[in-house]
């Protein structure tokens, strides 16, 4: 895709519009909660990328996010290294885990669902581990202390967690239009596509596959440090949750497949339901029913989600005006 | 030698797909083969480009042994496949498939496109550019093959069945077209059933038939070949033939 000037125009006023909110939004639940949807689109394009656009599906994205989570906590509880530089030996780590995974699954050619499984079981297995050693804090988790300042990556106000979401989700849609461009996005996209025709003209898959699933794991780690930072609390549950590894992958689902606004956009439209769902209908575990109706929605109707919906309203209209 | 293999032996459990089988294309040929159904061309094709590991036997490229590279190395070193079965990236429109062929050569996405445009005008496929693979008909997916490969910029093309499907007219069309890519200096070496094709084309022909080969030659004198003709038709067809011919 090569961006029109309508488009990077949109992009622009979007950044804009992003940027000076916090002045428009007086009230902190309301900057909270545009954070959250943010901080969700940003780890659903880490997903994304190795899920939308070279077509591996993962259930145990959440691997990266605890693994840079517990990265920057561990280094800032036991040997005071502060955030600003925790968050890049999260990444670093986050990309060093799926290296490993990335290398033992798709060098023994784990595809589809099997590939799919082997992830939530590394997940499951990080999850278990973290519980049981003693330099995760075990099961009690750790506690981090709160004293806002940059270097620390907190901060005294939403507004400052809110733009620390804004950068992370800036960089991932930057990432995801670097990809749209690129050889390497090509190859990615030529793998999803079909694998063994992408071997016969010249591409290195496994090598592919395990640089999408680093990147991936790198832009997990940040999120990982971001949220332990933000909550000032994590524990094995929290830090491998199931949830989010479903979370990722639905926003990226719904919202389109291997586009760059895709997570974004789901992100958005899923946020904004579950706060009608809730809203409207006050019993517990509603939004996840509802979830799972829109899902099954979109699978059935929309392969390409909300963006291909738009994709297609603007072909119409093209066609139309034509 | 563009191509030599030497001894190429694959099986699948109990069954001997290729036996021991010798042959060799010079730079500049085009060279067929051909043989029925289940005789282990396509699998003879795999076992030299990296898609099947053959048990045992030789194969070198431009006279570099590349036996034990995987098939996007034995691309990157000039010997790309196509597919009997054709395996378009059926999402992405007909420019950004064969720009997938061209990227092996270059990280620059403008010059991936020039050269992708430039194949697809060779191949014919400019008004088709922008239409979705998917949507392409037998004949045009054919071509998609043939044009990623191309587009990799190979010293030798393996051709796996490119006609099969194809009406006269379109046979006699992509039939140029080869000839025009050998005229730039790719070496050719094709799976082919459209005998008229083969007799057309190739400088040489080998059959293989239950693994083995049978014959070589030109394919005028491979097509009279009795065993040739044995192989195709069954035990004692080529005398019922020549008595046919004679009575
Ligand atoms: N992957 C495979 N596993 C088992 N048997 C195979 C496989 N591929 C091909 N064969 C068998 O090997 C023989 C040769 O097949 P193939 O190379 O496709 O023949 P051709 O291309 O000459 O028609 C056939 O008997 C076929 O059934
Ligand atoms: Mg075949």
């Amino acid at each position: 895709m090569t961006f029109s000037l309508n488009t990077i125009l949109l992009i622009l006023l979007g950044l804009l519009t992003a940027i000076l909110a916090p002045l428009g939004i007086s009230s902190k639940f309301q900057l909270d909660v545009l954070t959250l949807i943010f901080f969700t689109a940003y780890i659903g394009q880490s997903w994304n990328i190795l899920g939308g656009y070279a077509g591996q599906f993962s259930f145990g994205g959440v691997m990266f996010f605890g693994t840079g989570a517990y990265t920057s906590s561990i280094l800032l509880t036991s040997f005071g290294v502060p955030p600003i530089i925790g968050i890049f030996a999260a990444i670093f780590m986050g990309a060093f885990l799926g290296l490993i995974v990335g290398y033992l699954s798709f060098r023994s050619g784990l595809r589809g669902s099997y590939f799919a499984l082997i992830t939530l079981a590394f997940a499951e297995l990080l999850r278990v581990l973290a519980n049981s050693v003693e330099f995760t804090g075990g099961g009690v988790g750790l506690f981090l202390t709160y004293a806002p300042g940059l270097h620390n990556l907190q901060f005294n106000s939403p507004t400052g967690f809110y733009y620390f979401s804004l950068v992370l989700l800036v960089i991932s849609l930057v990432i995801a239009m670097w990809l749209e461009r690129s050889r390497f996005g090509a190859q990615l996209v030529a793998i999803r596509e079909n694998e063994d025709a992408a071997e016969a003209l010249g591409i290195d898959t496994l090598k592919c596959k395990i640089y999408a699933i680093m990147i991936m794991g790198g832009m997990g780690g940040a999120a990982g440090t971001f949220y332990a930072q933000k909550y000032l609390y994590i524990d094995p549950p929290i830090s491998y949750s199931i949830a989010l590894s479903v979370e990722m992958l639905l926003v990226t689902i719904v919202g389109g497949m291997g586009t760059v606004f895709g997570p974004l956009v789901g992100s958005f439209f899923l946020h904004i339901v579950n706060e009608f769902a809730r809203h409207f209908i006050d019993t517990p575990g509603v939004s996840l029913i509802v979830y799972g109706f829109i899902l099954i929605l979109i699978i059935s109707f929309l392969p390409n989600g909300l963006v291909g919906l738009f994709h297609r309203a603007r072909k119409k209209k093209d066609d139309n005006d034509a | 030698m563009m191509l030599e293999v030497k001894g190429l032996t694959k099986r699948f459990g109990g069954l001997l797909a290729v036996s021991a089988v010798d042959l060799e294309v010079a730079k500049g040929e085009i060279v067929s083969l051909i043989g029925p159904n289940g005789a282990g061309k396509t699998t003879l094709f795999a076992s030299i480009s990296g898609f099947l590991k053959p048990d045992e036997g030789a194969v070198n490229l431009d006279g570099r042994s590349i036996i034990n590279l995987k098939s996007h190395k034995i691309c990157q070193q000039g010997m790309v496949r196509t597919f009997q079965i054709t395996q378009p990236f059926a999402t992405l429109n007909t420019l950004e498939n064969i720009m997938v062929g061209a990227y092996s050569n270059t990280s620059n996405k403008n010059i991936a496109q020039l050269n992708a445009e430039r194949v697809a005008d060779i191949l014919g496929m400019t008004s088709l550019l922008y239409q979705t693979a998917d949507g392409l008909t037998v004949a045009a997916r054919k071509r998609l093959e043939l044009a990623r490969a191309l587009a990799t910029n190979p010293k030798l093309l393996l051709l796996d069945e490119v006609m099969a499907g194809l009406n006269p007219t379109e046979i006699d069309e992509i039939v140029e077209v080869i000839k025009g890519i050998r005229d730039n200096g790719v070496t050719i070496f094709l799976i082919e059933h459209v005998m008229k094709a083969v007799v057309n084309l190739s400088d040489r022909t080998y059959v293989l038939n239950d693994g083995k080969l049978i014959a070589q030659g030109t394919p005028k004198s491979v097509a009279s070949d009795p065993v040739v003709i044995e192989a195709y038709l069954g035990h004692g067809a080529a005398k019922m033939m020549t008595n046919g011919g004679k009575s």
